[in-house]
């Protein structure tokens, strides 16, 4: 009894560490330039395909991993650079159809490339299932888990402790005053792109092993990512982590106690219940809108 | 005052519309393109109900196949399994498309932007879940063949009948259209969409604007997914998906908001699109992906309103 409970607790930790770092891109991103990216979950497809393709291309595995980071990584920039930067100020509906249009455009080149098949990945140290509480869980989790710890670690770095995250947390605040600073705020887009490209393709990339990938895994991965962060508020970076993790374990719990057949219907139950009563998330701020 | 014998210009498009669908299936050379055209058809009249909800009234709705779910699978699951007439199924279905957009709108208008693009998105896949896993009724995932529509017990069958009766509900949409935003309700809509708060200052009930014209566009979206399951046939869960709802804004987009011929363009181009792209093989999804970049980038107020600017005339 209290075992499956657990079982449910930590898978769905695992999956939702997926969402928290497919939340914290969304993030980033919406901070910058107040863009919802709907290729977010294009990125972590990316990362899981890549990470196929290059290991069995015979790349040693830690060789192939960062390859599959830095790639997504690469299309995030080129992304920014000719689509996204371009149409600055553009309306909200205009810029996620652009960034639908780029997620199309990134799956069909993987489809085209790579073929329609579901791929597998092998896990990073051994097929041997570790048992936590009475739950039995494959090690792969722990490379997902520890994945984000190390990446949500990092982040609280870069933005409390370097210029550059400082930089970005000025233009999120308020780009006229950043500018008006010296920040380069296009300079701060790139680089928001870049580095949720990098989170999701690494979130991707890591959980691969457990879930499996195809050319069309990003959608639903990107859209509950969207819920994590919405869940947490948009933009705020605790709320990405939690508000994934909680996306994560509802869904497990949904599906082991009650349907498994609805398990991708929990989310958006959850957020359509959030949305209805705190309109803003959970995690931000009271603050009174100004007209 | 108004001059008697002034025509106001958009009533001459909806002549020139009425005229080049009643001369059109004479000059198609095959049933496929009487094809395309009904479902272009099909297509326009949601997307003028749709428009109404973004381009006029500024609510965005990423959820909108749902309702189109709603009517294509009452139409399919009413007659089939419980021997309801299809007539009155589909009334069934464009109530219950109806109730379920009141019954979500006081809450999901308290929110904006990206959250509201969240909370219609969600209501959306929510259906097509829910569709794709009822198989007992709904044939699951594989979808379900949906019987034919008898109007006053005459079976619709024939591609022609459907064209005719397609081309009648669009004219009168359309006609319907530009009669509603050039009423108080339309002038409310445009209102609202400039300042919230300014047309509440002048005593427009916001909240029930918003929920009239997004139980309106959900109902619209309903009878045609109804319409459209008898004229294929059949109908499966994608529908009501993501993607569906998303092809749905983008024609409202590249037509151009608040246009309601921008509405009949965004329809036809993009109903048509995907048949063009499909000898590509396989390099559909990038080429349609690449072009709804560069009609953003290039056109980002859409064709109507761009093409009606450049002549100099009024959108």
């Amino acid at each position: 009894m209290l075992a499956e409970f657990f079982q449910y607790l930590f898978s769905g930790f695992t999956v939702g560490a997926t969402y928290a770092m497919a939340a914290l891109g969304f993030t980033l991103i919406y901070n910058a330039s107040n863009v919802i990216n709907f290729a977010q979950g294009e990125f972590i497809m990316l990362g899981g395909m890549l990470a196929v393709l290059f290991t069995q291309a015979g790349l040693p595995l830690p060789v192939a991993v960062l390859l599959a980071v830095a790639v997504p990584t690469l299309v995030g920039v080129v992304m920014e650079k000719t689509v996204i930067g371009p149409v600055k100020g553009a309306d909200t509906v205009n810029i996620i159809i652009i960034t639908i249009g780029a997620s199309l455009v990134i799956r069909g080149l993987v489809q085209v490339t790579l073929g329609k098949n579901t791929r597998a990945l092998p896990a990073f140290s051994g097929d041997a299932p570790i048992t936590l509480l009475g739950a039995v869980l494959p090690s792969q989790s722990l490379w997902v888990t520890g994945g984000t710890a190390v990446v949500v670690l990092g982040l609280w770095y870069y933005f409390s402790r370097t210029m550059g995250g400082k930089a970005m947390l000025a233009t999120a605040i308020n780009r006229t005053a950043a500018q008006l600073v010296g920040i380069n705020t296009g300079w701060v887009l790139t680089l928001s792109f870049a580095l949720s490209a990098a989170l999701g393709a690494l979130g991707g990339v890591l959980v691969t092993p457990i879930t499996m990938t195809s050319y069309d895994a990003g959608v639903m991965l990107g859209l509950k990512g969207f819920v994590a962060a919405v869940v947490g508020g948009l933009g705020n970076g605790m709320g990405a982590l939690v508000g994934g993790l909680l996306v994560g374990v509802l869904e497990a719990m949904g599906a082991g106690y009650l349907s498994s057949a609805y398990k991708d219907a929990v989310p958006f139950v959850l957020i359509l219940l959030i949305l209805f009563f705190m309109p803003r998330g959970l995690f931000s701020a009271k603050t009174t809108e100004r007209v | 005052m108004r001059d008697p014998r002034h025509v106001d210009p958009r009533h001459w498009g909806l002549a020139a519309l009425a005229a080049v669908l009643a001369v059109l299936p004479f000059v198609l050379p095959n049933s496929f393109y009487l094809d395309l055209t009904i479902r272009m058809a099909i297509n326009a009249i949601i997307v003028l109900g749709l428009n109404l909800l973004i381009g006029f009234a500024g609510q965005i709705s990423f959820g909108h196949a749902g309702f189109i779910g709603i009517g294509a699978y009452a139409s399919a699951v009413l007659p089939t399994h419980y021997g309801v007439p299809p007539m009155l199924a589909l009334g069934a279905g464009a109530l219950a498309a109806g109730a379920l957009a009141a019954a979500v709108s006081y809450p999901i208008f308290k929110l904006k932007g990206h959250y509201l693009a969240m909370a219609t998105l969600g209501l959306g896949i929510i259906l097509t879940i829910a569709f794709r896993n009822e198989a007992a009724l709904t044939g699951g995932p594989d979808g379900m063949p949906v019987p034919t529509l008898e109007i006053f017990s005459v079976a619709l069958s024939s591609d022609r009948q459907w064209y005719w009766v397609v081309a009648a509900m669009l004219v009168f949409s359309v006609w319907a259209s530009l009669n509603l935003i050039d009423s108080p309700f339309g002038r409310a809509l445009r209102a609202l969409h400039g300042s919230e708060v300014a047309s509440k200052v002048v005593g427009v009930d916001i909240a029930r604007y918003k929920m009239a014209v997004f139980v309106m566009s959900a109902v619209f979206a309903s009878i045609m997914g109804s319409v459209s399951a008898h004229y294929v046939g059949f109908v499966t869960p994608s529908v009501s998906e993501f993607f569906h709802s998303i092809e749905l804004v983008t024609m409202v987009v590249v037509g151009g908001m608040a246009s309601v011929f921008g509405s009949l363009v965004g329809a036809v181009l993009l109903t048509a699109l995907p048949q063009l792209l499909a000898t590509f093989e396989g390099w559909e999804t990038v080429a349609f992906g690449g072009i709804l970049i560069l009609f953003m980038i290039v056109l980002p107020r859409g064709l109507v309103p761009t093409l009606a600017a450049r002549l100099g005339k009024g959108g």
